[in-house]
């Protein structure tokens, strides 16, 4: 069944126009008193929300360690290929050294990216992550490719409740198996 | 010392012309604001000049609230390169907007602005040339502005711009005739029996220190109002520009600094549209009703003649605030409604209410 | 000083009209056009007829020649190369300019504008309210002729343009 609005008749004085003018005046007079309701961007910020998807990042863990263990599965979900991932291994004397893995060179192309958030979806180690970075500017392609350690800084360290590795280590240690 | 009067007269009208420009470029800066105060907006406030802009306090105040944004606004139109496509007959395309200008800058030449009244009590205008038939020298000279839209709408030789030059030709004929009806009460009141006949708009806007005309005579004022923004092609009326049908009108193809002698020109007809209301319907310089100058005792000398001026200014900037104000609150009439409000709804109107105040007029000049 | 503004307007003006006749371009033609009645306005003002001069711009370049440049505009004339002119277009232009030559001598030899007009007519525009008087008593009749006439000519054109019911 269509629903079927009845049209009220306009009325005489609607009919007339001038009068429903100045109602629209009186409105937009009202409007100019009132406080804008834009930002002035570069001073005034916006709040982003929780789960925004802006730039992607590395993340370490509160230890310092890199969360990545180049495992490559972003590159490899990665819709433009924008990620690029050249594995290296953790050295011996490293605290570590049982991760075996992790990324030698890390490159997100951010004139390839869309921004969908596959890669955070995807990771395993919750290494990557789309933060709150939403303006990206440069001068040159090759400035709008983020590097390790670009991606790094921009990432930060983010709160860790696992200690996915540390874990490991001590199950090994102790015998203990989960 | 004794001045040659022809370079007298042109630095008046030096002087005249680049109080219009001025006014026209803050105009513009006033419309920007305006505009976005009504849609919740800022608007221009980060132009600033090196030096005053740096004053603690004003400085900033006065970039916040945008006034040096003028000056960047018409630098730009000067350094912006300037195309002019290659399929369009040069001459026209050249001559349009100049063309569309100049009559608006004419017609300042004889709105009156203020009034002086020497120790003799004689009343001298300030006006540039004092004209008896100023009203229909400022209907004249004003009805060919349109030359240069439909010049500029036909040279450019391209399919929106000629619709928009069609357009402000059919319009500008449709409502000159109901704006000259509608004026003519006042013709008639002015240059009724027994009174010194006129068409001097510094006359019209002196008979005003009682009744304003736009007071008893309401539907002429709305009628004329009407047409003077369908005259200056302003929303509602904008149908020569109509940028969401039309591209942008019959300026599609102009760049740089001939699309700003355009821009120009619709401001500058603005406010000379502001100064003819306020100076046929407002009262003039008259601060009220039954209220004049002379009346407060700011009649004689300078100070008499700056408040007139003061007054007569601040009442055309409320009739531009007005114009502003219509443009960001109605939508476009669309083109077959423009027409038929102007030939079957205002013209009859104004023939109507033109018979409606003889026969008042003839009553009230007669019997009482 | 108005001698030679009159030279200029004069000038002004007949070049505008020679123009209407000689352009290809309808639009620039309708600009001649326009040219001329402006001119002619700045004679009626050298002659202080102000109320004419205005009356000139406001009625002929300003109401007309738009009316003129819309038409001309929604027919779309392209410009025509020139013709090669028959002997009826010869024959016609020969009495044309034989009537005009006779008009130009007859004027000029009239006695009357020999002699220098002693005063400045009243009702040339120097008081408007004379003018009008005038008009609605001397001159009535013809005004109402006048009127009348354009009364005929639009009701013709309604008309003409009012699509006939052919049932």
């Amino acid at each position: 069944m269509p629903i079927v609005i009845k049209r009220r008749p306009l009325n005489f004085l609607e009919k007339l126009y001038l009068p429903e003018i100045a109602r629209g005046l009186s409105t937009t007079f009202k409007k100019i008193w009132e406080k804008p309701v834009t930002l002035e961007y570069p001073e005034q910020r916006p709040t982003i929300p929780e789960g925004y998807r802006g730039v992607p990042t590395l993340v370490k863990d509160p230890e310092g360690r890199e969360k990545c263990v180049s495992c490559q599965l972003c590159e490899f979900v990665c819709p433009p290929k924008a990620i690029r991932i050249k594995p290296g291994e953790i050295p011996e004397n490293s605290e570590y050294a049982h991760v075996e893995k992790g990324p030698q060179e890390f490159e997100i192309d951010m004139l390839r990216c869309i921004y969908c958030g596959m890669c955070q979806e995807v990771c395993p180690e919750e290494a990557i992550w789309l933060q709150n970075q939403f303006s990206l500017s440069g001068y040159s392609r090759e400035e709008l490719v983020n590097n390790k350690e670009d991606l790094y800084e921009l990432g930060g360290t983010l709160p860790d409740e696992h200690f996915k590795w540390r874990k490991k280590k001590e199950a090994a240690e102790h015998g203990s198996g989960h | 010392m004794d001045v040659n009067p022809v370079i007298l007269k042109f630095v008046y009208a030096a002087t005249v012309v680049s109080v219009i420009m001025g006014l026209c470029s803050y105009a513009v800066l006033a419309e920007r604001k305006i505009s976005s105060w009504i849609q919740g907006r800022v608007g221009p406030n980060r132009t600033s000049l090196p030096l005053i802009g740096g004053i603690p306090l004003i400085g900033k105040f006065l970039t916040r609230l945008g006034i040096y944004q003028p000056v960047p606004d018409g630098l730009k139109f000067l350094f912006k390169e300037d195309v002019v496509p290659a399929h369009v007959n040069k001459f026209y395309f050249i001559m349009a907007p100049v063309i569309a200008l100049v009559p608006a800058l004419t017609t300042v030449v004889v709105v009156p602005f203020g009034r002086f009244v020497t120790e003799a009590g004689e009343v001298i205008p300030l006006v540039l040339a004092n004209v008896n038939v100023g009203l229909l020298f400022l209907f004249a000279i004003s009805s060919l502005g349109v030359y240069g839209v439909v010049l500029a709408g036909w040279s450019s030789n391209s399919k929106y711009p000629f619709l928009g030059g069609i357009r402000a030709s059919a319009q500008m004929i449709s409502y000159e005739l109901a704006m000259g009806v509608s004026v003519l009460p006042i013709l008639i009141w002015v240059n009724a029996p027994g009174r010194e006949g006129t068409l001097n708009l510094f006359d019209i806007a002196q008979a005003q220190s009682g009744f304003w005309f736009a007071m008893w005579m309401p539907v002429s004022a709305i009628i004329f109002l009407v047409c003077l923004f369908a005259e200056t092609n302003r929303l509602p009326f904008d149908m020569a520009e109509s940028e969401t049908e039309l591209v942008s009108g019959f300026h599609t193809e102009y760049s740089s600094f001939k699309f700003g002698l355009f821009f120009v020109g619709e401001y500058a007809h603005m406010v000379v549209g502001s100064c003819v209301f306020t100076l046929l319907f407002l009262g003039g310089w008259n601060p009220m009703p039954f209220v004049t100058l002379e009346a407060l005792g700011f009649g004689e000398g300078i100070l008499g003649a700056i408040l007139s001026v003061g007054i007569f200014s601040g009442k055309m900037c409320g009739m531009m605030f007005f114009f502003m104000w219509i443009r960001w609150t109605l939508p476009r009439f669309r083109y077959d409604q423009v027409m038929k409000l102007g030939w079957k709804i205002l013209l009859p109107l104004s023939i109507a209410n033109l018979v409606v105040y003889t026969i008042f007029i003839f009553y009230l000049d007669t019997k009482l | 000083m108005t001698d030679v503004f009159f030279y200029i307007f004069a000038t002004a003006a007949l070049a505008g009209a020679l123009g209407v006749v000689f352009s290809r371009n309808t639009v620039s033609g309708a600009m001649c056009l326009i040219g001329t009645f402006l001119s002619m306005a700045s004679l009626f003002v050298l002659l202080e007829a102000y109320f004419l001069a205005v009356i000139q711009v406001l009625v002929y370049a300003g109401a007309v020649m738009v009316l003129f440049l819309f038409i001309i505009m929604l027919l779309d004339v392209k410009e025509t190369a020139a013709k090669k002119a028959s002997i009826y277009t010869w024959a016609a232009s020969l009495i044309g300019f034989g009537i005009l030559i006779t008009g130009v001598f007859a004027i000029s030899a009239a006695v009357s504008i020999k002699n220098k007009a002693p005063t400045m007519p009243e009702a040339s525009g120097t008081s408007l309210k004379a003018f009008g008087y005038e008009l609605f008593t001397t001159y009535l009749l013809p005004m109402q002729v006048t009127g009348f006439l354009l009364l005929i000519a639009m009701i013709g054109v309604i008309v003409l343009s009012k699509k006939v019911n052919t049932e």
